[in-house]
């Protein structure tokens, strides 16, 4: 378990069910989680390759963090734009924010 | 800015200003709106005559020189002064004296004008005009106000412009004038362009440095051709032919315009470029004078009108201070300038105060079909009008050369000049004498058969007669002062008291002049010694046989005058006196109506060919092109190609909207395919 492939596997298997979620989901909360899980999926890629790539900086840790950050901001006005879509739609359903299709 | 410059500019500015004043104030205020130009003009006057006092304490050199860039463009500057010598400083005095006195009259024989307070302001125009050619110390500049006295004479013999002769007299003093000076103009670029400089004292100072030195033809031909200005301003021959038609101006404008400063004008130029004008530019200078003086006189004879007798009579004396110059007798020249401003203007206001006083006799015997300016309606106004009678009686004594006036120191100057012209030429330069003696004897004829028929004899209209009355106190004294002015003391006092002898404070201002073209003065001044005597006695002579005639004819009546005229009208010379040689009309047989026919050729070619045919068929043929290229822009550009263009873009856009389907998931599927699809072509490659 101490090696690259190890987490690369699980972050692959993160990013498609993050994928997956995202696809096939019809609530724009769940859709949300899945994005959560491709953020993550991309997190463990980072912080793998800091450890096993042979950096003395902790640089992907680092981007880690900004990740975190940056998904806790997205999450913030994704959950805005769903209470949104809620209140003139009254669901959360995204394909019923269709009006701009062509 | 010293003292002296501002003085000169306030003379310059203060009778522009009275235009300014009349010309947006006048009509508001009404006829006290005179009392600021004869302000302004009263400040002119002391300023001048300050100037004029100068040239006893300092003599024989300029008071003022100074010259300010107008403008410059590489290398070419053309700059504005003022020069202001002996001669400016008298003919400043000459000029503004008889402005202020024409200005003084003019209240009186204008008054009741609807147009009063314009004709003032165009006085003030006239006057900041003339002074700025008597200032100017470069040709440029003297053109510059050359042409504004031209501009304000129109103005003022137009005054009057609901008469159509007054408005057409008007236009052919413009136009007429505008002839002469083209070739002024042409004369000042010749000489700009030989020596790059418009300045007067510069020109002269090249040429007599040898500028011309082998070109001596071109500079006589520059010479001729600035002179030619002075034959349109001057009135003479060929050019004369407006100055009697501007008698139709108001009587004050003739005595200042038209007698004493503008026509001077033209003698006034030729004495400043005098110094660089070559003995054959003179010659032609001296017979363009000659002509003019004696053919002015012989018209002046039998002139009805009042002021058309002297309006001849100006042409012709500007024809002896032309000849004088043209001879060499600088000084002589400028002398009968000053003194003929003073007895001439004596004599237009002098005949101004009988119109006036005939008009307003017309005017209350309710005739409005007699002539006020006819002669033959006077007679007997002596007892009426006994001032207006003494001033024209002394002024004309003064123009027929008699001693005690001035007309007899200046003329007879003039005469010995064409005297001793011909000692040292000897051939035809006879004509100058003969001319100059024989326009003398016909002057004081002519004058005094105005005088006689005038103001002696029997009243040729009694019922006018009894109305007549002598004119206002503003009319007649600035005519005694004129009359006092034309006394022949006013020159020599204090160097004389001999009446023959004309060295006074004028000659010793004035000096000789001065010739770096090729004349030795030098000569001159020694003919001309020689010839004052005899000259003196010639002139004698034929000024007393002139009035002699004229006292026969026409006061005690010895000779039949209708007889004569019959008589002498045998061989046409009456008529052709009467009609002005017919210069009139042979300019109208050979000038107006060939270009009248002319330009009606030229029209009906340019109507019926060139118009109706040519233009008309580059219109048809524009037509036809802007048809036939508006039917293929909008059948071809229009429809095809700008319109196939939308239609393409609409189809496209028709199809590829529907990729937009509004459901996000395809949109992501599409993303990953997409980045599937790169990353397995990334690997197959």
């Amino acid at each position: 378990m101490d090696n690259l492939h190890s987490y690369l596997i699980i972050s692959s298997i993160l990013f498609s069910l993050g994928l997956f979620g995202v696809m096939t989901r019809r609530n724009g909360v769940a859709v949300l989680m899945g994005i959560e899980l491709i953020l993550n999926a991309a997190n463990l890629n980072f912080v793998a390759f800091n450890r096993f790539g042979g950096m003395a900086e902790l640089d992907g840790q680092v981007f880690g963090i900004f990740i975190i950050v940056l998904a806790a901001a997205e999450a913030a006005v994704a959950l805005a734009i769903i209470i949104n879509l809620f209140k003139n739609h009254e669901t959360v359903n995204i394909d019923s924010a269709d009006q701009m299709k062509g | 800015m010293t003292p002296t410059l501002m003085f000169a500019l306030a003379i310059l500015f203060l009778p522009l200003l009275s235009f300014a004043f009349q010309i947006f104030f006048g009509s508001k205020i009404g006829r006290a709106a005179h009392w600021f130009s004869l302000a302004a003009l009263g400040v002119t006057l002391s300023l001048a005559l300050s100037f004029f006092a100068n040239i006893f304490i300092t003599p024989g050199y300029a008071l003022l020189d100074v010259s300010a860039v107008w403008f410059s463009s590489g290398s070419f500057t053309v700059e504005l002064g003022i020069y202001i010598d002996n001669i400016a400083a008298v003919m400043l005095v000459v000029v503004s004296t008889i402005s202020f006195l024409v200005h003084i009259y003019s209240t009186e024989y204008m008054r009741g004008d609807p147009r009063y307070t314009r004709y003032f302001g165009y006085l003030g125009l006239f006057t900041f005009s003339m002074n700025g050619i008597v200032l100017a110390n470069s040709l440029l500049m003297m053109y510059v106000f050359w042409e504004l006295v031209g501009i304000s004479s129109y103005l003022l013999i137009g005054f009057w412009f609901e008469k159509q002769s007054a408005a057409s007299a008007g236009m052919k003093a413009f136009l007429t004038n505008r002839v002469g000076d083209i070739g002024m103009f042409i004369g000042i670029l010749l000489l700009f362009m030989q020596l790059g400089t418009f300045n007067i004292q510069a020109i002269a100072e090249q040429v007599e440095f040898g500028a011309f030195d082998g070109t001596g033809l071109l500079l006589t031909i520059a010479g001729i051709m600035v002179f030619m200005g002075a034959i349109g301003k001057s009135a003479q021959f060929p050019l004369h032919i407006w100055l009697p038609d501007a008698m139709e101006g108001p009587t004050p404008v003739s005595a200042l315009i038209h007698a004493a400063t503008m026509v001077a004008a033209g003698v006034y130029m030729t004495v400043r470029i005098f110094a660089f004008l070559t003995p054959a530019a003179l010659e032609f200078v001296a017979v363009i004078g000659g002509i003019t003086a004696l053919m002015a006189a012989i018209i002046a004879i039998t002139q009805v009108d009042i002021k058309r007798v002297l309006a001849y009579s100006t042409v012709s004396q500007l024809g002896y201070m032309v000849m004088a110059l043209g001879v060499g007798a600088f000084q002589a020249g400028f002398f009968h300038l000053t003194t003929h401003a003073m007895f001439k203007a004596c004599l237009f206001l002098a005949s101004g105060s009988v119109i006036h006083s005939m008009h307003h006799a017309l005017h209350k015997i309710d005739d409005h079909s007699t002539d006020p300016q006819d002669m033959r309606n006077m007679g007997g106004l002596r007892k009426k009008m006994p001032i207006t009678y003494i001033s024209m009686v002394v002024a004309s004594l003064s123009i027929s050369g008699i001693p005690f006036f001035t007309g007899f120191l200046s003329k007879d100057a003039i005469l010995a000049g064409t005297l001793a012209y011909y000692h040292l030429h000897h051939g035809w330069t006879i004509f100058l004498p003969i001319s100059g003696f024989g326009a003398a004897i016909i002057t004081a004829f002519y004058m005094f058969r105005l005088i006689f028929m005038t103001f002696h004899g029997e009243p040729a209209r009694k019922d006018i007669h009894e109305h007549l009355h002598e004119t206002p106190g503003a009319m007649t004294t600035p005519l005694i002062i004129l009359s006092v002015l034309s006394l022949a003391f006013v020159f020599t006092i204090p160097s004389t008291v001999n009446p023959f002898n004309s060295q006074g404070w004028f000659t010793s201002a004035i000096h000789t002049g001065e010739n770096f073209a090729g004349l030795d003065m030098e000569v001159v001044g020694e003919a001309l010694h020689h010839a004052h005597e005899p000259a003196m006695m010639i002139s004698l002579t034929v000024a007393a046989l002139g009035i002699l005639a004229a006292l026969l004819f026409y006061l005690f009546k010895v000779v039949d005058v209708e007889k004569l005229t019959r008589r002498v009208n045998k061989l046409g010379l009456y008529n052709l006196s009467f009609h002005k040689f017919y210069i009139d009309e042979i300019y109208d047989a050979v000038l107006y109506r060939p270009f009248f026919w002319y330009t009606k050729v030229v029209a009906k070619f340019d109507w019926e060919l060139y118009d109706q045919k040519f233009i008309d068929w580059w219109g048809w043929l524009t037509l036809k092109i802007s048809d036939w290229s508006g039917y293929s822009d909008y059948t071809w550009l229009d429809q095809k190609v700008v319109d196939g263009f939308g239609k393409a873009t609409r189809y496209f856009g028709k199809e590829l909207r529907l990729s937009q389907s509004g459901v996000i998931q395809n949109y992501i599927l599409g993303g990953v395919i997409g980045i599937l699809s790169i990353f397995i072509l990334f690997q197959a490659f």
